[in-house]
């Protein structure tokens, strides 16, 4: 299966409307790219494919927390693109590789193949959850992962509406910066 | 953690998402610097004599005019660069033919006057206290609209960093304009241009470092 760009757009535009179903096929598509890309870029310069998964899951936690940068009236996987670059670079600078390397690429290389075997990443969820506050712990455990709706966690804990999407939202986040910074220790 | 486990996770509960936010994040950022910039210069240095006047009001007005000239290409530049892979759809070339212009209008000025006072032209007052105004004053906007680009996600952080610093200064010089009393095109070339320039290149070697997310 590879990219096509409408359909792909099609999914994001719906995912931003709020649609849970078309947001999840929208990632795991993405997830098969960028795992292609990932390893293709990490094989040419000698790195080992095991940073694929990692660095797979850092673009879609960016795809994520940044989706509200995405405009609907462009092409998606340009977008797309210029994340998963810019989160290999990020990787390869923090890992002191070097930069000469990587090759100018484009758009197309991305939507070329993909690789639906996922493997495991050596993020651990449950580690990086336990570094959050409790209460952006909490509710992303009860939104996120154990599906509860807003309306239901906010009773559960008191919280207002507002104040739970905030805590997942910053939550999420917070888990972005430490899953990146991982590659500094 | 399995790439699909995260997939659920980051899938359940999404919230619908507003992609005009940019606009609005950076536009407001831009409007809360100027303000806080001209606040500032009000304060601190005051309004230049006779604001009020006409002969005070339209050089002062024109100043701040020429910088909006610059200022409003450079917004929407940056607005641009805060998306990923935006810096494929911006050109240079756009912004840089406001200043281009103003830099060619000083040197005319100063051909067509006789050289002997080209020394009070281009010095003017107090071309100290601009070139140390501009920068310090740009301080605050550089912040605020720093603090609104790191919600986005640029993908080349020293060209956004310029525009971050560009957009500063102009916001900083409109509001030094304000207490400004040097009116001369050569002045106003070289010390507002020279001061936006040293914004543009502070913030061109400092956003890798204040951009990175």
């Amino acid at each position: 299966m590879v990219a096509n760009e409408a359909e792909l757009r099609g999914l994001m535009r719906a995912s931003l409307r709020g649609d849970a179903a078309a947001y999840r096929a929208l990632l795991s598509r993405l997830s098969a790219n960028l795992r292609a890309y990932y390893k293709g870029r990490l094989a040419r310069i000698g790195r080992s494919a095991a940073e694929a998964e990692d660095l797979t899951q850092e673009a879609l936690m960016a795809v994520h927390t940044r989706r509200h940068t995405y405009d609907p009236a462009v092409p998606l996987m340009p977008w797309v693109h210029a994340i998963a670059r810019y989160k290999l670079i990020d990787h390869l600078r923090q890992t002191h590789a070097s930069m000469k390397d990587l090759p100018i690429d484009d758009a197309e290389e991305i939507m070329a193949q993909d690789h639906h075997v996922g493997s495991e990443s050596a993020h651990d969820l449950n580690r990086l959850l336990g570094q959050l506050p409790d209460k952006m712990r909490r509710t992303i455990q009860s939104v996120k992962l154990d599906g509860l709706s807003v309306a239901e966690t906010a009773s559960q804990y008191g919280m207002s509406e507002s104040d739970v999407k905030v805590s997942v939202h910053r939550g999420l986040k917070a888990l972005v910066t430490s899953v990146a910074r991982k590659g500094r220790l | 953690m399995k790439t699909d486990d995260l997939i659920a996770m980051l899938s359940t509960n999404v919230e619908p998402v507003d992609h005009r936010q940019i606009v609005r994040s950076i536009g407001m950022a831009v409007a809360a610097g100027t303000a806080l910039a001209v606040g500032i210069v009000l304060f601190v240095l005051g309004p230049r004599a006779g604001l009020t006047t006409i002969a005070a009001f339209i050089p002062a007005l024109l100043k701040v005019a020429v910088t909006a000239i610059i200022l409003v290409p450079a917004s929407i530049y940056l607005i641009r660069l805060t998306r990923p892979g935006g810096e494929r759809r911006s050109s240079v070339a756009l912004v840089a033919l406001p200043f281009i212009a103003v830099m060619l209008l000083a040197v005319l000025s100063l051909t067509f006057a006789p050289s002997y006072h080209w020394n009070g032209t281009i010095l003017g007052d107090d071309w100290l206290e601009c070139l140390i105004s501009i920068p310090l004053i740009a301080i605050v906007p550089f912040s605020v609209i720093v603090w609104a680009v790191r919600q986005m996600a640029p993908t080349d952080l020293a060209r956004t960093g310029a525009f971050v610093g560009l957009v500063a200064g102009c916001v900083s010089a409109i509001g030094y304009a304000v207490h400004c009393a040097d009116d001369s095109v050569p002045f106003f070339a070289l010390w507002y241009g020279g001061t936006i320039a040293l914004c543009t290149f502070a913030g061109w070697k400092l956003g890798p470092k204040l951009l990175r997310w």
